[in-house]
């Protein structure tokens, strides 16, 4: 058994043919874009916590998508990721092994120097791996994204984050400064002109204290967090190939989620500024540019590292450097993922995640 | 003298002598063809356990596995899992899919640790069908073709699978075997992170199975591929006598060559150099057509062993051959080897030899005195050492150990005890012709006596191996009657059908026997545990060997519980001890039966007692008892009422038939071994008495000349030789019951776990008689004739040149 194809057939059904994969695209084009039977997001939906902090079995692919920007008490920067995938084979969720749901888990930690990365993957039904709300869990193995708010607030205002690979692990503890923020409109994202879209929020206010373990020893870390949640059963138009995926932390303590999904045109690009004190404030597509400014060649392809991104109707504009050019993820979905900090109108740290390269 | 002239000196040697060359090449190459055939055999059967546990057992990788053989909860494994430990699931068992069992091995692919190389599913697209309903089933080409149309589920062919096996995801199998949230084991990956909490910390309940452990199979075919190597090297043995005896004898018929050689000044190491490469080469040559025939043996028996192994322990051998170099490398060694151990004498004594002694063709076959006193020294050593194991020392190798000794030590004592019959022989003839026959015998005798060896281990070994078989096969059919005592046996498809064949059978038959049994681990040893209702069946039928009086009270009653033959040995129990059966389960043992043919360990407990601690044991197969003349009918109405197809409805005579023909097929080879043992036997006496033939002239034609015609001797020499074979078969029947008798009461109790009554089988001996005697006429038949036909001009020479 490969698991390669294990996590081929995780990522038809996760990111589509974003892969890029073309023996994997041909394959399974079919699962990649119909909805077969799952739920289909709709407008105009309202959040319900903290039911929607846990899992959607009834929509194809969901996901708890963490980063972090840490920096040592000496200044050194460093990135932490942490996410759990839900894959479903059907609509549906049972007891043990008949379960139709798959999960899996990436974590890593960039310096200047290295980026470590791990995957797990799990089947649903027996406890190796699963969201629970109440108090809320996610889980993969020995990974955990556990929840230790007072009651009364928000399952996910304190959340404890381990992860541990051969080479690498952390201990964060992440508290929320700010409220949850939907995405898009009021939570309904749009993904394509042709209506592809997904339920979509964002913690994007995390402090974080805690430490790094590293071949080189471990380091006591603090800085800021950003938790994204979508679920979504068809989230991708079958021409669009690829992604670039920005949340930004700015000096300002304001936050900026902009992606750009490629196509064979001009792409599709969404983005929401949000204010010091959590509101969102959606843009209409097109408002976010994005342009490459540096390409560097990262395992074996070459990839645009730094970008200029801007939205004229805010003045923003801003390069973005990456810590590490070298943020690959050779997991069984190779995508770029790694800490950026910017400069230009405003300064300030974030995380750039490119798919399809 | 070049090296070469002096080769070519050695060499005409056997130009003269062909069948000498003959008699030499072809007793090393049959040697060299059994041995290696065996091997081969074997080595076939220990690469096909090494990959079953490979592929099926994950064997490479450390296993977790419960003691006591309970199963391990689902919960350990997720446990596991999230104190970051990557190990993976496995639950195994039996399913039947129509009328074919399979062990169905549940795994779950995304943990499964890659290096097992278990499941090759080429795609996604095969996981999803793998792992999503209704599921797959990898199995090789062979299960798929058996299987194809019992299923609805996919069938996944892959030629890395074993036959007889197949993989399923754990969810399916949990529900096909009705173990929901139960594993049979836990793989644990080779590659783990550091820091991990200890598994005694985490799961104290199970243990940790290290890997490339022993397995099941192995353990148990162990001693059949035991008793394979024994004959396999009782034959290689006899063929060396062969290969001693025509070595010895052309040394000393070269010695004038060597003399001459010597003279012309060629030096001893030379020509020990000479004679050395001319040994090797007939080594390599006789050995490279021995493991030829061998192979070509091998290939004939391995379909046959195969099948055995598969009837007797589940253990699937593919039934063809691939060359393999360990048994053509090790042929090669043993043929080489042999034929340096049985020259060494010989060149020994050529090293020795002074430089002018006279040539003396007699002096080799002549032993002295001293060495025959040595020699029923020897034997008697052997045999005390013989019975001394057979005393004291317990297992399966010492089992093969009194074998051993007590063969080579009567090999050893036959050249006493013929010279003794024909010393007696001698004294009581009063007739001078009748009184040179016995003298001349009795001076023949050593010359001979290494075939006679042969032909008595060879006769013994028939004996025995033949009487063994006839006992086991006289109890096996008996014990077949008892056992199966149920007319017709029928097999329900699901538990619904199961039920409304109990109520419809209620009134039709006699009594109902369920036949429900479930896979336990008691005291470490896998054992089924059988659940048995309260019929006068089983008080008249069932095959008691020690029991308490209220025996079946006590089963019924759930207190008590009987236990096989080979388990109650293997664990040395007794009535009364008692057993863990479940954590919460214990009982005692109240009596033994014999279960010939299972090399498992097997428990019969009341059926209330069994569905109580297990109530998902499966309930589907039934024991029916009916009037004799009522099985047809009932056969048909429940074929016409439920449908069942042909092969879940099977009456007694055809269970029985099965039974006898598995039986057959398992000691089909030992059958062919043992022809071939005693063809090489016939060899060793044909090359023998050729030899002696040539050597006799001196001896022979003092007695033409007193007025003895040529037919008048020939008919004596044939006498002679027939006195000799009776006297050695007689002797071989003792032995050969001896054989026997320590085959069925220690090497069968080791080997399988049962001992079996010995039974005399006076009518086989007489045709194995016979077999020996065409062997003997013919191999003395060239002799005679050269004999008979013999030019009186070469009798007389005798007088005129006396060498």
């Amino acid at each position: 058994m490969s698991v390669r194809s294990i996590a081929i057939a995780f990522a038809i059904t996760t990111m589509a043919s974003l892969s890029g994969s073309q023996a994997a695209y041909q394959g399974f084009a079919g699962l990649g874009s119909a909805a077969e039977g799952f739920s289909v997001p709709k407008p105009g939906l309202l959040f319900r916590f903290p039911a929607d902090h846990g899992p959607h079995p009834d929509f194809r692919i969901e996901w708890w998508y963490l980063t972090a920007n840490l920096e040592a008490p000496d200044g050194t920067e460093y990135g932490a990721q942490w996410t759990l995938f839900r894959s479903a084979l059907a609509p549906t969720e049972a007891n043990g092994w008949s379960s139709p749901q798959l999960w899996m888990g990436h974590a890593a930690v960039t310096t200047s120097e290295n980026h470590f990365a791990a995957e797990r993957i799990s089947r649903g039904g027996v406890g190796q791996a699963g969201v629970v709300t109440g108090p809320f869990s996610a889980w993969i193995d020995d990974w955990q994204m556990t929840g230790h708010a007072v009651p009364g607030a928000d399952q996910l205002a304190d959340i404890r984050l381990t992860a541990t690979a051969e080479e690498f692990g952390y201990e964060l503890r992440l508290l929320a400064t700010g409220p949850l923020v939907p995405q898009g409109d009021n939570g309904y994202s749009v993904k394509s002109a042709t209506g592809q879209a997904s339920y979509y929020y964002s913690q994007p206010f995390y402090a974080v204290t805690g430490s790094l373990s590293l071949p080189t020893g471990n380091v006591a870390v603090t800085g800021k967090a950003w938790l994204d949640r979508e679920w979504s059963s068809q989230p991708l138009a079958e021409d669009q190939t690829g992604w670039e995926w920005f949340s930004l932390h700015l000096d300002t303590g304001e936050k900026l989620m902009g992606f750009r999904l490629r196509d064979e045109g001009e792409g599709f690009t969404a983005a929401t500024w949000i204010t010091a004190d959590g509101r969102p404030d959606p843009l209409p597509p097109a408002a976010l540019k994005i342009v490459p400014a540096r390409t560097a060649k990262v395992a074996g392809r070459q990839i645009p590292v730094s970008w200029n991104v801007r939205i004229p109707s805010r003045g923003f504009d801003v390069t973005t450097q990456p810590l590490n050019d070298q943020a690959w993820m050779s997991t069984s979905i190779p995508y770029w993922e790694g800490p950026i900090a910017f400069e230009g109108s405003v300064r300030g740290r974030g995380y750039l995640e490119m798919t399809g390269y | 003298m070049t090296m070469w002239t002096a080769a070519t000196a050695l060499l005409s040697h056997w130009r003269q002598r062909p069948l000498q060359l003959g008699a030499l090449l072809s007793g090393l190459a049959l040697a060299t063809a059994l041995w290696s055939g065996v091997q081969a055999i074997n080595a076939e059967a220990r690469a096909s356990y090494a990959r079953a546990a490979a592929v099926l057992d994950q064997n490479g990788l450390a296993n977790l596995v419960s003691p006591n053989g309970l199963a391990i909860p689902e919960s350990a494994f997720v446990r596991l899992r999230r104190a970051g430990w990557n190990v993976s699931p496995v639950l195994e068992g039996e399913y039947r899919f129509g009328a074919t069992r399979l062990r169905v091995i549940g795994i779950e692919p995304l943990t499964m640790p890659a290096e097992t190389n278990s499941v090759d599913l080429e795609n996604a697209g095969e996981l999803f069908s793998f792992i999503t309903p209704p599921g797959m089933l990898v199995v090789s080409p062979k299960t798929a073709e058996k299987i194809r149309g019992q299923t609805g589920l996919a069938l996944r062919v892959s030629d890395r699978m074993l036959d007889g096996a197949a993989f399923i995801d754990i969810g399916l199998a949990q529900r096909l075997l009705r173990r929901d949230g139960e594993l049979s084991r836990i793989v644990i990956a080779e590659e783990q992170r550091p820091g991990l909490e200890p598994l005694g910390r985490l799961v104290p309940a199970l243990s940790v199975r290290e890997p490339n452990a022993q397995t099941e199979v192995k353990h148990l075919t162990e001693s059949f591929h035991l008793n394979l190597t024994a004959f396999g090297f009782l034959a290689f043995a006899v063929g060396l006598l062969i290969v001693y005896s025509t070595i010895g004898l052309a040394f000393e018929q070269r010695r004038p060559t060597f003399r001459t050689l010597r003279c012309l000044g060629v030096s001893l190491s030379r020509l020990a150099v000479l004679l050395l490469a001319e040994l090797v080469f007939f080594a390599v040559a006789a050995g490279a057509v021995g493991i030829a025939i061998g192979y070509l043996v091998a290939s004939l028996l391995l379909p046959g062993v195969a099948a055995t192994l598969e009837g007797l322990y589940e253990a699937s051998v593919p039934g063809t051959l691939s060359l393999r170099p360990e048994w053509w490398v090790s042929g090669f060694a043993i043929a080489l080897a042999g034929t340096l151990v049985s020259s060494t004498q010989s060149l020994l004594r050529l090293m020795r030899v002074p430089l002018l002694a006279a040539a003396q063709p007699q002096a080799w076959g002549r032993s002295s005195e001293k060495g025959r006193r040595f020699q029923v020294l020897a034997a008697a050593a052997l045999l005390a050492l013989s019975g001394a194991l057979l005393l004291w020392v317990d297992g399966l190798q010492a089992g093969f150990g009194v074998l051993g000794c007590l063969l080579l030590g009567a090999a050893l004592l036959l050249p006493a005890v013929l010279s003794g019959f024909l010393t007696l022989m001698q004294r009581t003839s009063s007739r001078a012709l009748v009184t040179w026959l016995w003298a001349d015998a009795r001076q023949q005798l050593p010359g001979l006596s290494l075939a006679l060896m042969a032909l008595l281990l060879a006769l013994a070994a028939n004996v025995g191996v033949g009487t063994m078989v006839s006992s086991f096969r006289l109890t096996f059919v008996g014990w077949l009657d008892q056992r199966l005592a149920a007319e017709l046996y029928v097999a329900a498809r699901d538990e619904s059908e199961a039920d409304r064949l109990r109520a419809w059978l209620a009134t039709r038959v006699e009594s109902v026997l369920p036949i429900s049994s479930v896979d336990a681990e008691i005291r470490g040893q896998p054992v089924q545990i059988f659940g048995v209702v309260d019929d006068p069946t089983y008080r008249k039928h069932w095959p008691l060997f020690v029991g308490t009086p209220d025996v079946w009270d006590r089963v019924a009653s759930g207190d008590g519980i009987l236990v096989n033959e080979q388990f109650w040995r293997r664990e040395r129990l007794r009535i009364g001890d008692e057993l863990d059966l479940a954590s919460d389960w214990k009982a005692a043992v109240v009596g033994v039966y014999s279960d010939y043919g299972n090399p498992k360990g097997q428990v019969i407990a009341g059926i209330d007692a069994l569905t109580f601690r297990y109530p998902q044991v499966s309930r589907l197969r039934y024991g029916l008892r009916v009037q004799p003349d009522q099985v047809a009918d009932l056969r048909s109405s429940l074929s016409d009422e439920f449908g069942l197809p042909p092969e879940n409805i099977v009456d007694q005579a055809a269970l029985k038939e099965q039974s006898r023909r598995i039986f057959d097929r398992t000691f089909l080879v030992t059958g062919a071994l043992n022809i071939f043992t005693l063809g090489v036997a016939g060899l060793a006496m044909f090359s023998s008495l050729l030899t002696l033939s040539e050597m006799r002239l001196p001896q022979l034609a003092p007695v033409w000349a007193t007025g003895v015609t040529r037919r008048d001797l020939a008919l004596l020499e044939l006498l002679r030789t027939l006195v000799l074979w009776l006297a050695t078969f007689i002797a071989a029947l003792p032995l050969g019951l001896a054989l026997a008798w320590v085959l069925l009461a220690v090497v069968n109790v080791e080997a399988f776990g049962w001992r079996l009554p010995m039974y005399i089988f006076p009518y086989e001996w007489g045709r194995l008689g016979l077999v020996a005697l065409a062997a003997a006429v013919v191999s003395v038949f060239i002799p005679l004739r050269r004999l008979a036909g013999i030019a009186p001009s070469e009798l007389l020479k005798v007088f005129a040149n006396e060498r």
